[in-house]
């Protein structure tokens, strides 16, 4: 009579190797350390408006000239609506970082649909008035918008390549 | 046919404005719909990023913070776009 190899009862059987659970990754995510994590977004928002302010003169400047009066009115207005712009989007998503991934997740696309319409009423209220011209505003928005975007990129890519290039703040 | 060619032609003020509303409807639709999609994907790996290495939790929400932006701006686009095109 042969041998009989034992067969391992299902109890001894070794768990099979499972991926993570929803509720695994979101306790992950919750961790308090991750509170701790510097409020980034709002770092970066302040840094955005004080270039812009920097160009603002400028894009004033060059607007008066092409569309007059009206065109530095116009851009002065789409000026404030990228800075409140990046300013709400910084402070919605630090807040919600302190609380989770859900609610990161469920803030960002929540704000998202929040400011586009924040916006568009901006645009719509102020359209039909003397004091705007809607070429003006536009572009001012979308090269303010993606020019302070690029030149923030810039900066954090190189942070990141050549951390010791960093500038220091005070007291650091 | 031939009334409702009447009607398009006597009505044309009106139907004009209908078709631009119709239009500005499409592309706020089509602005908000795309960008909405990336933001989504865009969030859900930078949460799966700080999931797997919550140490550089501090990278990811930056570099997440800027893919939501750049994602918004065709959003920008499509949005001014349709106010200076409208008018």
């Amino acid at each position: 009579m042969s041998p009989v190899l034992p067969t391992p009862r299902p109890s001894e059987e070794p768990a099979p190797a499972t991926a993570p659970t929803l509720a695994a990754t979101v306790a992950a995510v919750s961790d308090p350390a991750l509170a701790d994590v510097p409020p980034v977004e709002r770092q970066l928002a302040r840094d955005m408006v004080r270039h812009g302010l920097v160009v603002t003169p400028v894009l004033l400047a060059v607007c008066g000239a092409v569309w007059g009066w009206a065109g530095v009115s116009s851009c002065a207005y789409g000026l404030v609506l990228v800075f409140a712009n990046f300013l709400l989007a910084a402070g919605m998503l630090g807040w919600a970082a302190r609380y989770g991934s859900s609610v990161l997740l469920a803030t960002a696309l929540g704000g998202f649909l929040v400011r586009m319409l924040l916006l568009v009423l901006a645009i719509a209220v102020v359209k039909d008035q003397s004091w705007i011209e809607m070429a003006p505003l536009g572009a001012t928005i979308l090269v303010t918008y993606l020019g302070l975007l690029f030149w923030e990129t810039r900066y954090v890519s190189a942070s990141l390549a050549f951390p010791g290039l960093k500038p220091r703040t005070k007291g650091a | 046919m031939l009334d409702l060619v009447t009607l398009a032609a006597t009505e044309a003020g009106e139907l004009e404005a209908g078709l631009t509303a119709i239009g500005r409807g499409i592309v706020y639709v089509g602005a908000a719909a795309g960008p909405g999609v990336g933001i989504g994907i865009v969030v859900g790996n930078a949460i799966q990023a700080m999931a797997r290495q919550p140490e550089s939790a501090g990278m990811v929400r930056t570099t997440m913070f800027l893919g939501i932006a750049f994602t918004e701006a065709l959003a920008l686009f499509g949005f001014v776009l349709a106010f200076i095109i409208s008018g």
